[in-house]
């Protein structure tokens, strides 16, 4: 069973604003709609910081991973500029392969979505459902 | 010349601050710096203050995600000295930032390239074994004052070494 859950899921435009966000575990962290809002916005301006604090040369992207005791949240950047982000269990390995297949979803049942306006929030029953099977029940 | 910190594992430390609770940077040590001050913040007073800037944000962010945090998700509210989500690295895909805070509020800050594993250890380490011998107890030192001793400098570039 698993014990290293994913918790939660938020995907981001390129101006901050949140496109989506879910929960896939009881222990995920219960806040309203404007505290997931407020956090998308101080996501976003934390890994534009953290991209510009970079001491090597040349250009960094922005915080990949971040360790703490509660959680580990691994980011994911789009060549378009949109970033997914996961939270999940500390215990839990790397979720690189996760995000690439969140992001596959996100093109297949976002994106070639004829009525789909970009950079908007995101209501599709079908993308639920397909994260709801990837990231529930995925025990890796 | 100049102090330079490649451990024998290939791993290399950039910078290390430490700040008081209130954002003052006690001590800053720098071992390389590819891309200039000048190119980034601007001035080192100001590179120092997005350092702890972003350091509060991210335990902000942080204790108001922890699931294993308090019941009250008080997004906004001051956290009091010691408490909320201990966070303790990230990582983009050119350098680490590896972070310790302790109960009294001190915040130590190491910039690493990448390398894998965590520094916790070396962390608390460099608190326990470096900056409290060779800085809380020495009797002329003010507790929450800026510092500069020679023997901390020296262990830490030691200890940094070794990594």
């Amino acid at each position: 069973m698993s014990a290293q859950p994913i918790y939660a899921l938020y995907i981001i435009n390129k101006s901050g604003g949140l496109m989506y966000q879910a929960e896939f575990a009881e222990e995920a962290r219960k806040l309203t709609m404007n505290d997931h809002l407020r956090l998308a916005g101080t996501f976003y301006g934390l890994y534009a910081i953290t991209s510009n604090v970079t001491p090597t040369k040349g250009t960094s992207t922005g915080l990949q991973v971040l360790e703490t005791d509660g959680f580990r949240l691994q980011s994911y950047q789009s060549p378009t500029g949109i970033v997914f982000y996961l939270t999940g269990h500390p215990g839990r390995g790397n979720y690189d392969h996760l995000l690439k297949q969140i992001y596959q979803l996100y093109a297949d049942y976002v994106l070639k979505n004829p009525f789909y306006e970009l950079e908007q929030p995101i209501h599709c029953q079908q993308f639920d459902a397909a994260l709801v099977k990837l990231l529930k029940e995925d025990l890796k | 010349g100049g102090r330079r910190a490649r451990a024998a594992g290939g791993m290399v430390c950039y910078n290390f601050y430490v700040f008081n609770r209130e954002g003052a940077c006690l001590h800053y040590a720098e071992w390389e710096r590819p891309k200039p001050v000048q190119d980034g913040a601007g001035t080192l007073e100001d590179d120092h203050k997005m350092m702890f800037g972003l350091t509060f944000s991210l335990k902000n962010f942080c204790t108001a995600l922890d699931p294993t945090g308090s019941e009250k998700a008080n997004l906004g509210a001051p956290i009091p000295i010691g408490t909320g989500c201990h966070f303790r690295s990230f990582k983009t895909n050119t350098y680490a930032l590896n972070y310790l805070e302790t109960p009294t509020g001190i915040k130590l800050i190491l910039n690493t390239s990448k390398g894998t594993g965590s520094l916790q250890e070396a962390m608390w380490v460099i608190y326990r074994d470096i900056f409290c011998e060779f800085v809380v107890k020495n009797p002329l030192y003010t507790p929450g004052a800026p510092f500069e001793s020679p023997q901390f400098t020296a262990r830490l570039d030691q200890f940094v070494k070794s990594l």
